[in-house]
């Protein structure tokens, strides 16, 4: 037991000692390189990339779960081709209140119907008029790089009802 | 005895849940089923100014079990009320990329530092060894002049102002620049020009006024999305407001537009005279307030276009020594000068419908209009962007419709704390704090006798800005180099041939700060992890003067440490003996022996606020370090430079309780618009308007022509290319890159082009091409759908994919005056790589 809790501390304190010994055991000099953190582009800074395929969007109509409550949901569909104008607002013709029950689209939040001042309209916000300045569409790609942000569902809370 | 108890305790309980439900109150929380109580739930929230660009939105963030769980749009902040656009909702997610950089990285060969070595982690005291050995002998074998540092927009107000102590006051070195040069330092030069003294004289409450908005070169519904909602309130809510959109394609703002127009690149400069002249000619001018408030300038022309002096462009510019002189002429002799800007000439020029140039101008003619004019990068990012800043002056100077509620010309900025800290605090080559300049001595000597330095520290020959840092630090001339908070291999112009060049020159000794392994940290020789956001006590500056500061929040992981912290912590490794002129010891033998750590950071002002001082709620890892509440020393003494000249700061701590506060700030009071009397405390009564930044109180009206661009198309680079943004990643992406759901809502860059430039070379939507330029090329993919729509011959490729490096292809042409980069103009060609 003891012993186990040094080794422990020595693994944080000679991290990174221990993960070179063990890549350059495993892989040589190549894998030296391999211990500092990789630069997002090319391998050389100035080197010529091939560009990566136009992205593939998601658009299997699933909702997505938010990150937290505050999240603006992002867009499980396509809206290629959407117009967005002074004239016209694609989107809200399935998601405002009054169209949702024939469309079966998600109503914008009530937030959307508040003026500046926090008072509610009859109608959505102009300041809410522009939906993809919050909302996105996601590619169906892998992250480029790993997010280790933490859900505060993992910390520490039971949900309710669970005991 | 205990049994009774219990259960005349839960016959109590009982009796009181019975009650509360038939009076109808809600059961308290700790009869809830709720495991672990409801503190199991809580998070911590404080208020910060968003991470990302010049709007300065305030956001709220949640905090549990020491990390961001959570941020909103703050609903007390003025600014937003509420709202964020997509990457301040994204915030949260910043900080949490696996890739940070948590341990100092030094480029090593056979244990010791060597230029192609490779990177190896090293202890802190390793790294500043390293470093202050490097820095020590470039001094001793090259010269103050030969050490430099590039900062940003992005540092806080504290570290741009222990930056500029350290590099002028100690190194005695002016060769500090911040990347916002690249962003704004057109709109400031223009601001001390016009005006005598930076930063807008309006503010976003002219939002809610205005009932016409013109947009220069900006693309606000991408880029500043959050004042985009407060515009779009305004026109959607109101019929008789008109909106104007001027750009070189047509982009999101264009959605919102009664008046879209798309110019020929470069020929806005003539479309501005163009209004000016429909002022005159119609009799529109409001000559009161001209003969008032105003006089007359001409500039000189034929100033070339800020590339090295043996480029031939530059060689044949008849002015380029001196491209900032003027001359005073009469409004007569201005109403000549413009007159040459007809519509038909305008028209044919710019490629612009003749009866939306007139529309446009009439806005501005219109006595009954009030007007906001709205611009970034397409104003800035311009080979004449000082022109242009002060030409649309010149128009509403000619109406009057400045300085009071929505009638105001709008600089916006891109970055946090570009007017907060790059320019209030003075980090440019050539600036001290509050306007101030290393050029006039008796400003010298204010800062010296502020900072309780002997005179004669400061020296008084302007810096290299930031192109030329690239230039001479290619050429040998700059050899020890500190990047903090920016990015600019990626960023910087023609960075291929220059800026990369001069980073891996054997003779220089780069450092980066930087919390991500960017494309700049790879090129370095020692990368330094920094903590960043809220992971370290903060103060930001937006555009419309507002100062706002923040508490840290949560810990920087690892060994990362903030960039205050690192500035603080290596002035320590310095003796003035080793830096500063025996002749200044030899009269001010007190200093000897000092490090410059005590000469500047422990004298007695900055180290003056105890540790009590400071929240106990909240950590604060500097003021540990350093035993003193440092941030508040630090800005303390920074604002005794603006009080009672016109940039009054409030006492520190109030900032806390604020969500930001608009300077100057007299008898605890923001001031919201100034030069007017009634609105701003610095104009006497009975003067009306004062433009009190020049000594003459009038601001300045001046004649200058359209010139044309450093480079346009030709036979063989055939295509105009234009740089910029996206709304979903700010500037080069080493933060919203790593969030997920912002770099899944667009991945990687495109080039945007014209449907029917695509079609004759062959290409198909999605097509892999080339973009060539003379000085370099990279790969990319057709877009001819989506939210850009290009004419033909203009192409848009956004900067933020460290993949596609399109700065390789730019040209590293400036304004003259300002020496801001213009990433909106050069010429290129389009090959297929199948």
């Amino acid at each position: 037991m003891r012993s186990q809790n040094r080794f422990r501390r020595l693994i944080s304190r000679r991290r990174w000692a221990l993960v070179l010994l063990s890549l350059t055991l495993a892989g040589g000099t190549a894998a030296l390189a391999q211990m500092v953190p990789e630069l997002s582009g090319p391998k050389q800074s100035m080197d010529e990339l091939a560009a990566q395929p136009m992205p593939k969007w998601v658009v299997d109509d699933v909702r997505k779960m938010r990150a937290y409550p505050d999240q603006p949901p992002v867009i499980p569909h396509s809206i290629e081709g959407y117009q967005l104008s002074v004239n016209t607002n694609r989107c809200l013709s399935c998601h405002k209140r009054e169209f949702t029950q024939d469309s079966g689209a998600p109503m914008i939040s009530v937030t959307h119907y508040m003026t500046r001042d926090g008072q509610m309209l009859a109608d959505v916000s102009p300041r809410r008029y522009f939906c993809t300045a919050c909302h996105v569409p996601q590619a169906d790609v892998k992250p480029l790089v790993q997010n280790t942000f933490k859900d505060m569902s993992e910390m520490g809370v039971k949900p309710l009802g669970s005991e | 005895m205990k049994n009774e108890l219990t259960r005349r305790d839960v016959l109590k309980a009982h009796a009181a849940g019975i009650a509360a439900a038939t009076a109808g109150i809600a059961l308290p929380a700790n009869a809830q089923p709720v495991p672990g109580g409801l503190s199991s739930l809580e998070i911590k929230w404080s208020k910060a100014p968003c991470r990302f660009c010049g709007t300065g939105c305030g956001v709220m963030l949640g905090v549990k079990e020491g990390q961001v769980v959570a941020t909103h749009g703050d609903m007390q902040a003025e600014v937003n009320r509420g709202l964020n656009c997509i990457k301040g909702y994204f915030l949260s997610k910043i900080m949490y990329g696996s890739d940070r950089l948590t341990t100092p990285l030094l480029r090593k060969r056979d244990g010791a530092y060597a230029k192609d070595g490779e990177f190896e982690p090293v202890s802190w005291s390793e790294a500043f060894d390293v470093m202050a050995a490097q820095c020590k002998k470039v001094l001793k074998e090259k010269g103050p002049t030969a050490v430099g540092m590039f900062g940003s927009g992005q540092w806080t107000i504290f570290e741009g102002y222990a930056a500029t102590k350290l590099m002028r006051a100690g190194f005695r070195s002016n060769n500090l620049d911040p990347n916002a040069r690249h962003c704004m330092a057109s709109a400031a030069y223009a601001f001390m020009r016009t005006f005598g003294m930076d930063e807008p004289m309006g503010c976003y409450d002219d939002f809610e006024h205005a009932d016409a908005f013109v947009l220069w070169g900006s693309n606000m519904a991408e880029m500043h999305p959050i004042l985009w909602t407060r515009l779009a309130d305004r026109r959607l809510g109101h019929e008789h407001v008109k909106v104007a959109v001027l750009s070189t394609f047509t982009h999101r703002s264009m959605d919102l537009a009664d008046i879209p127009i798309v110019f020929t690149p470069g020929t806005d400069l003539a479309i501005l005279n163009y209004i000016a002249n429909h002022i005159i000619t119609t009799g529109r001018v409001n000559e009161e307030f001209v003969s008032k408030h105003t006089t007359f300038m001409r500039g000189v022309t034929d100033i070339g276009y800020g590339l090295r002096p043996d480029n031939p462009v530059e060689m044949k510019a008849a002015n380029s020594a001196d491209p900032t002189k003027t001359e005073p002429i009469d409004f007569e002799a201005f109403k000549a000068f413009v007159s040459e800007y007809t519509l038909e000439k305008t028209a044919e020029l710019t490629g612009v419908e003749a009866g939306f140039l007139e529309q446009l101008a009439e806005l501005y003619a219109d006595p009954d209009r009030k007007v906001m004019s709205l611009w970034t990068m397409g104003f800035n990012q311009h080979v004449r962007g000082v022109w242009a800043n002060q030409m649309v002056y010149n128009i509403h100077l000619l109406t009057g419709k400045i300085s009071e509620p929505g009638n105001s010309p709008f600089s916006l900025t891109g970055q946090p704390s570009a007017c907060g800290t790059a320019r209030e605090v003075g980090t440019f080559a050539h600036r001290l704090p509050a306007d101030m300049t290393v050029t006039n001595p008796k400003h010298r000597e204010h800062a010296e006798e502020i900072w309780r330095i002997p005179h004669g520290i400061i020296p008084e020959k302007p810096g290299y800005h930031a192109v030329q840092q690239d230039r001479m630090l290619k050429d040998g001339k700059l050899s020890f180099y500190w990047v903090q908070v920016n990015n600019n291999v990626q960023a910087g112009p023609n960075t291929s041939n220059e800026t990369y060049q001069g980073y891996r020159n054997p003779e220089n000794f780069i450092v980066v700060s930087d919390a991500y392994p960017t494309i700049t940290a790879m090129s370095a020789d020692l990368v330094l992890p920094a903590a960043m956001w809220v992971e370290k006590e903060g103060a930001y500056g937006n555009a419309e003067r507002r100062t706002h500061v923040w508490h840290q929040l949560v810990d920087a992981p690892g060994e990362a440490r903030s960039d205050l912290w690192q500035l603080v912590e290596f002035s320590k490794r310095f003796t003035t003996d080793e830096v500063w002129p025996a002749e200044i010891l030899d009269k001010h033998a007190e200093f000897r022996g000092k490090t410059l750590y005590d000469v500047l950071f422990k004298n007695g002002q900055v180290d003056q606020f105890p540790l009590s001082e400071v929240k106990a709620e909240y950590a604060n890892k500097e003021a540990d370090a350093f035993g003193c509440y440092i941030q508040k020393g630090l800005f303390e003494e920074y604002a005794t430079f603006g009080r009672g000249h016109g940039h009054d700061l409030a006492p520190y701590d109030r900032y806390h309780e604020e969500r930001g506060l608009r300077w100057p700030v007299v008898d605890g009071k923001e001031t919201k618009w100034r030069y007017r009397e009634g609105l701003d405390p610095y104009v006497k009564p009975g003067e009306g308007v004062k433009f009190y930044g020049r000594p003459d109180g009038r601001a300045v009206i001046l004649a200058v022509p359209y010139e044309p661009p450093a480079e346009s198309p030709d036979e063989e680079y055939d295509v105009w290319l234009v740089t910029g943004r996206v709304l979903e990643h700010w500037h080069s992406g080493s933060m919203t890159m790593r969030v997920p759901e912002l770099y899944k809502a667009f991945p990687g860059a495109r080039c945007f082009m014209n449907a029917d430039d695509a079609r004759k070379r062959g290409l198909n939507q999605g097509a892999e091409i080339r973009i060539i330029s003379r000085r370099g090329e990279i790969r990319s993919r057709v877009e001819t759908r989506g939210r850009n729509r290009m004419p033909p011959g203009v192409i848009f490729v956004p900067w933020f994919d460290a993949s596609q490096l399109i700065n390789k292809v730019t040209l590293d042409a400036t304004d003259p005056i300002s020496k801001q980069t213009d990433f909106k103009k050069c010429a290129v060609k389009i090959v297929s790589v199948a």
